[in-house]
This record gives structure tokens, sequence and C-alpha cells, in this order.
């Protein structure tokens, strides 16, 4: 069994909260203190609060809680993290130090923007060598995170229809069933009903229910290719043309670009837009669930309606334009996620031209690999290679063992694995979906494929095992059902 | 001209110098040959191109045949990103007085030591409760003390930003309120603004604009029937609103009362919750987040405990085992999110800004009760201090309610011109506002936080009264 936080937090005390811990007087920082006049605070600003209950906490303290939290927390530094459609790749520590220079963070947006030439050459770099990988003619770079980049994206081309007077009449979006939850949320978000796209058996889009759906109230459609299922979609540039001869618009769910970059690029594929996670393909780190960093990929058809401000050349320099009348306007409050900006940058400037494609190349490889060892104990939904994920089922475990996926995901925390994905894409019952991204060494992805087998005989042998796991943690299986009753999600004095 | 694509092909040869196709290997990719060829004889392939066989072949692209930059090794990756970084002016060079929704406050040490920790900075989304007790209980101490300098009963695991939050909360009051209309005060921050504007043309929603320019301070008595009222407080001017009397036009009119608040002025101002606020945003970033050109930041949400099943985003709740007495947290609520509740959901929101909110924890956690009253106290004092030598220096103070740290200069020339001549003295000086309003041009927002010091407010007067002279 592998060490990952597994003796440790048995033994470790179970961490008390911080306010719990607090002392009167007691401070965590020191602090400037002003050199101007004293004044009166309420005459100043009238009447005050009469309470903060905030911890007061020296700064050892402090440090100790926050590292014995850290050390009860899994991250891609922690193990193998193989969380399918999450792309959970190691994060360049080259990256974070780019990133940490005083000439990027201690930049006021709102600073005179000939004050930030070197700002925007990163985001101009970040954008035409994404334009590059992706295929598309135009890149931007403010939305904040993937979904908020899907939302952008289905507002381009309402913009587009509405400048077309089809607005009132294209307010369908067809959204396949294997698709992430945001798609169907964004485009609720923005305004447009949803209707959903059936996948046939080979795993790829039921053409003839999307051909059935298609006609002149559907607006776009939206399809993640490679699929949720991990798979190409072969008839990709066919589905594209049916659906521009209706006059609707084909998104990209551009979560699964770890898939393609160097190989194939989506705009291509004749996808009008796209939507990016910089935090999955170009490894900006996750953070624990953000920031998230949402780069859109669109044809110069729907360039008009670019946010803004648009980062653009202009006579041999990079400006930012403001000036863009038919804009949806401002999505985000600046110029997006700029400090992830820059450690895309620098991931990207670190494989260049040359190294590009290996990213895709053994990020197939290595889904396919694990593929390949668990077919015997967990086979794939489908009969075909994969892409960067691989989609295994556990279903005869839970119709013979009583075991479900959840039980074997909870047992390999055990053996210091991070689960996979499960029971996502919802079509694939007891589903594991396994990215192992091509940051894995072989012994990694066999030392993963073996605790797996071990664990698929225990469900045969000793089931309780798994319902019981994980047992090495610092809590068991938490009562989500009594979180959801018994709503605490906050401390207060008397709780 | 060049079209974009020659450009970057000029740019990248540039860089590239007379560098040749090296055979290096990827440190992020660690296959040996041995390795591959060990893992292709296991798939049952002969190579791995024969992986993407399902790619139409008209779609591929040769490896190494797009047009990019070569790479860089570690040490030229580190001195182009340095060489870029110095080609911008930054605010460790110049002394800041600008504000406007971004500010310019002390960050502790301890933050950045936090928020590096791998275990922290790689961890995703805690789908696994178990091995993601660190992040989560931290989640909900940031919470809790959100809840708290706000005065209200909860709050979320954290938006995108403060203008986001803004969005969302707006839309979450025409949901509640069955009304497609939102109100909001001009005086509320332009940027947070255009965000809503965008937001609200896609599903169909007003937006009417409550004015208050003229006056500083938002007058109410246009507003008739809404889905909510919002206003920000301190408000993009400085001036603090009367929430008291925004209540009562709220209770009036139906409306749900949404506060955008600086949680640094809450740690001395009554809280927005004390007035009966329903809904409650901001932007984080004063606690603890750097500036980084207004990304990555951190968006506050909170609200009534009556409206949580419409909260959109993350929310961590404590619980205890399943079969066991331990106690340990779980993101919960999760019936109103995007990937059960798909079409139906709260929101299209699936990540909190994590990183941010662990920033913001180790802040408040940090500075505690003392040390947030003692920023905010050393800001006001600063910040009347800058009053009276930028008036004396020639300046005139265009409102006179009550401020906190920031408030709108009347000069006798274009703001945009003194702030430029300034800045070459090494004083950014504020935010010039006749972009944003009109008849404003020689209008200045200052902001003078616990940063600053008495001899660089001395030395922004004394420059001042040369450029107006």
């Amino acid at each position: 069994m592998s060490a990952v936080g597994s003796h440790r937090m048995k033994r470790m005390p179970e961490p008390r909260l911080i306010f719990e811990q607090s002392s009167a007087g007691r401070v965590g920082c020191n602090l400037p203190v002003a050199d101007t006049p004293e004044v009166d605070l309420n005459s100043v600003l009238g009447e005050m609060r009469e309470e903060l209950r905030l911890p007061e906490i020296g700064e050892l303290e402090l440090l100790r809680h926050f590292t014995n939290l850290s050390q009860i927390n899994f991250g891609i530094e922690t193990g193998f993290y193989p969380l399918g459609s999450c792309t959970m790749k190691y994060n360049p520590k080259i990256n974070e130090k780019t990133a940490g220079l005083p000439g990027f963070t201690q930049l006021h947006p709102l600073q005179p923007i000939e004050t930030l030439d070197g700002a925007l050459e990163v985001l101009m770099g970040v954008q035409e060598m994404l334009c590059e990988i992706t295929g598309f003619d135009e890149i931007t770079l403010q939305p904040l995170a993937g979904a908020h980049g899907e939302m952008t994206c289905l507002m381009l081309i309402k913009a587009f229809f509405e400048a077309r007077g089809e607005g009132e009449a294209r307010r369908i979006v067809l959204v396949p069933d294997s698709a992430h939850g945001t798609n169907p949320a964004s485009a609720a978000r923005c305004g447009y009903d949803v209707k959903p796209i059936p996948t046939n058996a080979e795993g790829n889009t039921d053409l003839e229910a999307l051909e059935k759906a298609l006609d002149g109230t559907v607006a776009a459609l939206m399809l993640t290719n490679p699929s949720t299922l991990g798979l190409f979609e072969p008839n990709i540039e066919k589905i594209c043309q049916m659906v521009h001869a209706v006059g609707a618009q084909v998104f990209c769910d551009g979560a699964n670009m770890n898939a393609m970059v160097g190989t194939t690029r989506p705009g291509d594929h004749g996808f009008d837009c796209m939507h990016l996670n910089l935090h999955k393909t170009f490894s900006t780190p996750h953070g624990g669930g953000g920031p998230g960093c949402g780069a859109i990929g669109l044809k110069s058809h729907l360039e008009p309606y670019l946010p803004v401000p648009v980062i653009r050349r202009s006579s041999g320099k990079v400006v930012a334009d403001y000036d863009r009348s038919q804009s949806i306007g401002r999505v985000s409050g600046f110029f997006g996620q700029f400090l992830m900006e820059v450690r895309a940058y620098t991931y990207l400037r670190a494989f260049g031209k040359e190294k590009m494609a290996d990213i895709s190349r053994h990020a197939v490889l290595n889904a396919n690999y694990v593929r390949e060892r668990l077919k015997d104990v967990l086979p794939p939904a489908h009969d075909r290679p994969c892409m960067h994920e691989c989609i295994l089922t556990a279903e005869k475990y839970k119709k013979e063992n009583g075991v479900r996926a959840l039980d074997i995901s909870k047992r390999l925390i055990d053996y210091g694995f991070h689960p996979p994905t499960n029971y996502f894409p919802l079509i694939v019952p007891e589903c594991f979906m396994i990215e192992p991204t091509e940051t894995e060494t072989k012994e990694t992805l066999d030392q993963f494929c073996d605790a797996l087998i071990e664990i698929c005989r225990e469900a045969v042998e000793n089931p309780d095992l798994l319902h019981d796991a994980p047992s090495n943690q610092i809590v068991g299986r938490l009562d989500e059902t009594m979180a959801v009753k018994n709503l605490d999600v906050r401390w207060s004095p008397s709780s | 001209m060049l079209g974009r694509h020659e450009h970057l092909r000029l740019s990248f040869c540039l860089a590239a110098g007379n560098t040749t196709f090296l055979n290096f290997q990827m440190p992020y990719i660690p296959h040996t040959d041995s390795d591959r060829k060990a893992m292709l004889e296991t798939i049952g392939v002969q190579s791995i191109d024969e992986l993407f066989r399902e790619i139409p072949q008209n779609l591929k692209v040769a490896p190494g045949s797009l047009n990019l930059p070569p790479a860089l090794d570690e040490p030229k990756l580190m001195a182009h990103l340095m060489d870029l970084s110095k080609k911008n002016v930054n605010l460790t060079d110049v002394t800041c007085f600008l504000g406007a929704g971004i500010y310019d406050r002390y960050i502790p040490a301890t933050v950045s030591a936090v928020i590096s920790r791998g275990e922290f900075l790689t961890a995703y989304t805690p789908y696994q409760p178990e091995a993601s007790q660190g992040y989560l209980q931290a989640i909900y101490e940031f919470q809790s003390m959100v809840a708290e300098i706000y005065g209200m009963d909860l709050s979320n695991a954290s938006m995108y930003d403060g203008p986001t939050s803004m969005a969302e909360a707006a839309i979450m009051a025409t949901g509640i309120k069955n009304l497609d209309k939102v109100s909001v005060s001009e005086s509320v921050h332009p940027h947070y603004r255009k965000v809503l504007d965008t937001y609200c043309w896609s599903m169909g929603i007003e937006v009417e604009t409550v004015p208050a320019a003229q006056s500083g301070t938002t007058d109410l008595s246009s507003v008739g029937s809404t889905s909510c009222i919002i206003l920000q407080y301190p408000n993009f001017f400085g001036n603090i609103e009367d929430l008291a009397a925004l209540r009562a036009k709220c209770d009036a009119e139906g409306a749900l009362m949404i506060v955008v608040a600086d949680p640094i002025a809450c740690a001395l101002l009554k809280a927005p919750g004390s007035f009966g606020a329903d809904i409650v945003v901001g932007e984080g970033q004063p606690m603890g987040v750097a500036m980084g050109l207004g990304g990555p930041m951190v968006g506050l949400f909170t609200c009534k405990k009556s409206l949580i099943r419409q909260i959109p985003g993350r929310i961590v709740g404590k619980t205890k085992e399943a079969h066991g007495d331990k106690p340990g947290y779980v993101m919960t609520l999760r019936t109103r999110e995007q990937d059960i509740r798909r079409e139906k959901a709260t929101s299209n929101i699936c990540t909190n800004e994590a990183l941010m909110a662990l920033s913001a924890t180790v802040y408040m956690i940090a500075l505690g009760k003392n040390g947030m009253q003692s920023v905010a106290k050393s800001s006001v004092q600063n910040t009347q201090y800058a009053i009276q030598q930028l008036t004396a220096a020639g300046a005139k103070l265009r409102y006179n309610g009550k401020v906190f740290d920031e408030f709108v200069l009347d000069l006798p020339k274009n703001a945009v011109e003194v702030r430029d001549a300034l800045l070459k003295g090494g004083i950014l000086a504020g935010l010039p506002l006749g972009e944003y309003y009109s008849g404003m041009e020689n209008s200045l927002l200052v902001a003078v936080t616990e940063m600053r010091t008495k001899a660089e407010i001395d030395q922004f007067a004394s420059q001042l009264k040369e450029v107006l002279a």
C-alpha cells in the first residue's frame, strides 16, 4: 500500500476549527502603522459596528493550522489524481515562479494602459498560440472559467443571430445526453431552451435524432469532442455541415482538448466556437476548485461580438480595444485571469513548436494503456480506442456483489490514489472515467492498475472492505444527507 | 500591414534566434523510449499514431508542424518572462493612490506560504470529501468569516469575482421575485454594471439605472416595481450610502435588497446585514489577493438563510461520519448545481475561486479582529489626511458625504492630463472619471489605503500643486 496520506492521517488529531484556537489579543501579522494624524472615527464614519467576531491567532499557530489542513488534503503533488474530464496534470513550478514576478503581480487593472506593454504582450502571445493550436481565427481570454467560457460562446451566438434578425426564432440549444452539466446550465443561463440529443450504441452522436431535431428554431449544438465517453466523434465534419445547413452554429466543449493539442484542431473540424480550460489543458493549477481559466476560440463571423476589451495588434503594438459597437460587453471585471495567463504562456513556451504534440500523444497513450490493463476487471463501455480518458463500467460488481463504483473509488483512497470520476457520463452505468494525463509514469499507471485489479478481487471476496472504505483517512465516509437536513454552513459563537 | 500570423511568425523568429530542433526530453512528460515501446506492446498497436486512427486523416496535423515559437529551456523561459514583466510599470515602481474596486493592501507573508502548498494548489473541487477535509474545513472557515464581516446568515464558497457575483445575485433576485427587472445605482462600479448588463441582456432582463452621480449618493425616489435594488457600500465614488433608506425602499417596492460591500470597510462600518440586506456580495481581493491586473480575484456572496436554496455556486457544510461520530465537511445542497440539475440549476457555475478564497481565509485569520480594524482605521486616517492636503494643493472635494478610504476630487484641469503628469513623478494618482460619467472629465477618484505614508501623501500633494499651477 502506498504511504500517501495513510499512516500520518490516522494518528493525527482531528483539526480544530480556527475559531476554537482563538485567544483575545493575539495577532498573526505585523501590520503597517499609519503615521498620519489620528482622527475621531465616529465623527468621520458615523455609527460603527459593535463587534467583529474574527479569530485572534499568532503567526506560528496560523501556519500550523494550515499545514495540518494541507496534510489531510489530496493534490496532484500528493499522488495520482486520474479524475476524468478534469485533466489533473502536473502544474510546473516554473509557472508559479514567472506568475509571481512583481512585474505581473503588482499591476493594477486600471493603471494607464500605456504602462502595461509586457502584460498585453503576454495576453497577445497566449491568444496567438491558442489560435494556432485550435485553428480558430480569434481567441479571447476574458472568461473566468470553463463554464463562463461556454456561456460567453452562447452569448456570441445569441448576438450573431440577433444581428441577423433571427434572435427570436432561434431559441433552442441542442445538447447531447453525454454532455457536462454545465452545457445545459450555460444554455439556460443565456435564455435558451435545451433539447437533448441521444448517443448511439457506438458512443457517437445519433445522426438520425440530430437530423430530426435540426430546424430553423435551433441556435446551436453544443458538442464535446472528444466526447465525455473519451471517444473521438468520427462524423464531426458531417455533424457540423448538418447544423450549418439549417443556419445554426456549432459550439465545441473544449474540456477534452488535451486529447487534441498538436494533433488535430477543432477549428478545422467545422466548429464555430469553443471554450478551453487553461486550468486543464495548459497546466494552470486547479487550486482546489478555482481559479478556472476559460479562454474561448471563434471563427471570424463571431468576431464583431467579442467581449471587451479585445486585445489585438494595431500598427505594431498590442492594444486593448474597447471601441466595438457590436460587442456583447463585459463578461468579467478586467482582463480575465491574468496571472493564470502568465502561467499558460510559460507552459506554451516551454513546449513550443517541437514538443506541443507530445501532450496529446502521451495523454492518449497513457489512457489506452490503463484501458488495456484494466479491461478484464472493468470492461470499457465501448470497444474502440479511447482518446485521453477511458470510460469503464463496474456494473457486474453491483449486480453480483452489491459493490458500487463509489465503493471501489473509496477503496482506492486506501491504496493512496485519488479516485477517478464516477457516475459521469450519466449514460454509462456504474461508470469510471479515468484520465491519467501525459505527466504520469508507466510505473504509476501500473501501481494504479494493480491496485484496481486487487480491489476488484476484494469486491468479490470481501465486499464489506469496500463498503467501509476509506479507512485510513482523517474521517470515514461522511453523512451527506445529514449535511442537507441539518444545514450547518458557518461557525458562530454559540454553535 | 502584416496580418496576425505574419506577426506571430516574426516575433517568434526573433525569439528563436538560431535555435535548431533538439531532441530533448520534456520534464513534464516522463516517458522513455522503452516505456513507450512496452506500453504500445501491451495495447497491441505499433505506434502512437495508430491510437488516433478514428480521427479522419484530413483533420490531423503532423507533430511539430504548427506555426509556434520554438521551445525554451527553463533559464531562457525565466529570462524571457522576466523581460516581459519589466515592460510594465508595476506598483513597486510608483506610489499607488488608485483603487476603484482593486486595492493596494498589505498581503501577509503567510498567505503565499499557505497557498503555494501543493496539497492546496494542485487539488481540485473536493468531490471526495474524505480525502479533501483540509480544503473543505478551510472553506467552512472562509464562509464563517465572510458571513461575519458582512453581518449575514451565510456565505457560499466564493464566486469568480465581484462583478460576476453581483450579476448572479441580481439574476437570483429575478428568479425569486419572478420579475425580469433589476435596478442598480449609477454609483455602483461601472465595470460591475457592464457585466450586469451583459448577463441581463442574454436572459432578457431589464436593467434600470438609478441616478447618483450628481449628489454622489443614490436617489431612490424614482425606483418603482423591481426584483431588486443594488447599491455599493461604500459606493464607487467612495461615499457611504444610506442602507437604512435602501431597506425601507425595498420593503415599499417588494424588492430584494442587494449590497456590494467592501469587506475592509465593513470591519468598521455597520455591516450591511445589520440593515437587513437580503444578499451582500463583493470583491474579496483586498483580503490577501494580489492585484495581478485584476485576475484571479475572488467574488464574495452572502445571503439570508431563507434564500439558501436559490444561491449559486458551491457551499460547504458540516456533518459527521455515516458510521461514526467524527465531524467532517462536505459540499452540500448539491441538488441546486449544474452537474445534477443541468438546465434547471440555480447557475452554470461549477467552481468556486478556491485558491483565492483560501488567500482571503489566511488573511482574515492573520489579521483577525484587531488587524482588520487596524487596517480599516489606518486607511480612514490616511484618507482624511490626504483630503486635507490635496484640497490645500488646489483640488476640490466633489462630494460632502462620509467616506471610508476613497473620494472624488474635482480638478481645475482634465483629470487624465493630471494623472499622466503625476505618473511621470512616480505618483499613480487615481482614476480619471470622464470615461465613465459624462461631465466628470475633471474628476479624479483617489484611494488611500493603510499602505500609504504621510510622506507619500505630502509628496502627492506637493506634486499636484505643481501640476495644477
